[in-house]
């Protein structure tokens, strides 16, 4: 039983990382972004944190949302929409490899993405951290995939399979920068610090600026509560629109 | 004992009744074809069998068991229409996944040949025709050495070099002792490979035999003039017919 999960998973990664649109743009562009904003203005600091430093837990944010919600959003909506997970749903495979397969990918290439920042972080933008600081962060970060992944699955259930990597970045993109995760949620304008409280995405960020001593605005303890609501939420969101799907119309 | 049997069946989605009361039985070692016009209710009825959605009335049974069960899926494979497949897998990547499912899978190799797929095993979905695409999907239904297939459609949009291609490997599993239900729209299909024939209609079985038998009711020479026959007793209009 348990190798028809690790060959499930095994084939998805294959099949994510020959998948350009996915491969190279998760990882592309949140190095890009840290390049930018991070490294190129690295040397000023931000309440007593470096730039380069605090830049590299929100782009760590952003980056494992990204590879979590394109996996599920995108990747269950076209294979939903298209037939093939009914041909899955047909064959003897427990329906649970496939969802677990999903959140391999994500969670194997968010963590490829905060490997890879935090290698950038530490070479050109002179990050140093005790090394049980690097580790508590790289893991937050990495499970912070968990409630994205929720949130990827809902909208794979629901969104048709050529809209849905419209909709993942009508998502993705601006939950990113409202959540405060391109520019310190500081600089957002005070209506829309107070809207941030409902995204996901800046809980996370909050978590992970935590993680690194930055000052953050709540408690910890209090966003780890609501990305827990959000995951659960869209996790039932999700459930609805899997069961629905089965009872599609066909002649 | 039937491998799948359907019993007094309807399936209602919403306002639409897709079966309205259907028996039908697939025996062993026996190739059932399903015809009938585009809405007939063929799909609805593979997908009950393949315990995709649950009959709104009546009894499906695969192998004695709820075709929605791992015992009767462990048993069973099946080709069905679907409009895109992941085109960054191998063909044999696609095949050892697939063979993964299952308790007793055909050896990769087999399978492999048996779908004629020696050549193109190491290439990706994505970079291959049309003819090959539905060979791989017969692979990953037969990759389970299933008792019993569910081919929907299987050939539609093949050039007839493929077609008939497709056609041996499906002869060459019922030869094997398997049994297989195909739906087509190509009636030269059905008689080429059929041992019996349903036709279906409005979500009623309108006619049942082997395809002689069929053709010998509605004294025509083609099963194609048979069910075109079937169709104009039922009171459907020529043009419905034919599209």
């Amino acid at each position: 039983m348990s190798r028809v999960y690790w060959m499930e998973s095994k084939m998805e990664l294959r099949k994510m990382a020959r998948l350009k649109q996915y491969s190279l743009s998760t990882v592309a562009f949140p190095l890009m972004f840290y390049i930018f904003f991070g490294l190129v203005m690295g040397s000023s600091s931000l309440g007593g944190v470096t730039i380069s430093r605090y830049a590299l837990a929100t782009y760590g944010a952003f980056g494992v949302m990204g590879a979590t919600l394109y996996a599920f959003g995108a990747g269950v909506a076209v294979e939903r929409g298209l037939g093939w997970l009914e041909v899955k749903r047909a064959s003897p495979m427990p329906p649970a490899a496939y969802f677990v397969a999903k959140g391999v990918v994500s969670l194997t290439f968010g963590a490829l993405v905060v490997t890879l920042l935090f290698a950038l972080g530490a070479i050109f933008g002179g990050v140093r951290m005790p090394a049980g600081q690097w580790l508590a962060m790289w893991g937050v970060l990495v499970a912070g995939a968990i409630p994205f992944g929720a949130i990827g699955l809902a909208i794979g259930s629901f969104a048709g399979p050529n809209s849905a990597a419209n909709i993942v970045n009508m998502v993705y993109l601006p939950m990113g920068f409202l959540g405060g995760l391109w520019l310190p949620i500081d600089f957002l304008p005070k209506a829309l610090q107070h809207f941030a409280v409902w995204l996901p995405s800046y809980h996370f960020g909050q978590i992970a600026l935590a993680m690194l001593h930055a000052p953050v605005q709540g408690s910890v303890a209090g966003h780890v509560e609501a990305l827990i609501g959000f995951g659960l939420v869209f996790a039932g969101v999700a459930w609805i629109g899997q069961s629905r799907d089965r009872e599609k119309m066909y002649g | 004992m039937p491998v799948a049997e359907l019993r007094g069946v309807t399936k209602r989605y919403g306002q639409v009744e897709a079966l309205r009361g259907i028996d039908l039985s697939i025996e062993p070692g026996e190739l059932v074809a399903l015809l009938g016009p585009n809405g007939a209710g063929k799909t609805t009825a593979v997908r009950i069998l393949l315990g995709l959605t649950p009959p709104t009335s009546g009894e499906a049974t695969v192998f004695g068991h709820d075709p929605a069960s791992h015992r009767a899926k462990l048993r069973r494979g099946a080709l069905l229409q679907v409009a895109k497949v992941p085109e960054t897998l191998t063909v044999r990547e696609h095949i050892e996944l697939f063979s993964s499912y299952y308790e007793k899978p055909l050896p990769i190799a087999f399978t492999i040949a048996a779908a004629g797929l020696e050549p193109i095993q190491n290439r990706l979905f994505g970079a291959l025709s049309g003819g090959q695409r539905q060979r791989v999907l017969f692979a990953l239904a037969i990759c389970g050495n299933p008792d019993l297939l569910f081919l929907d459609e299987p050939t539609v949009g093949l050039d007839v070099e493929s077609r008939r291609a497709l056609w041996v490997r499906i002869r060459e599993f019922v030869g094997r002792g398997g049994s297989v239900l195909l739906t087509t729209h190509y009636l030269e299909e059905a008689d080429a490979l059929a041992h019996r024939a349903a036709v279906i209609d409005r979500g009623r079985i309108a006619a049942e035999g082997t395809p002689a038998e069929i053709k010998a009711r509605t004294r025509t020479s083609g099963l194609e003039d048979a069910f075109l026959a079937i169709m104009r007793e039922n009171g459907n209009a020529p043009e419905e017919v034919l599209q």
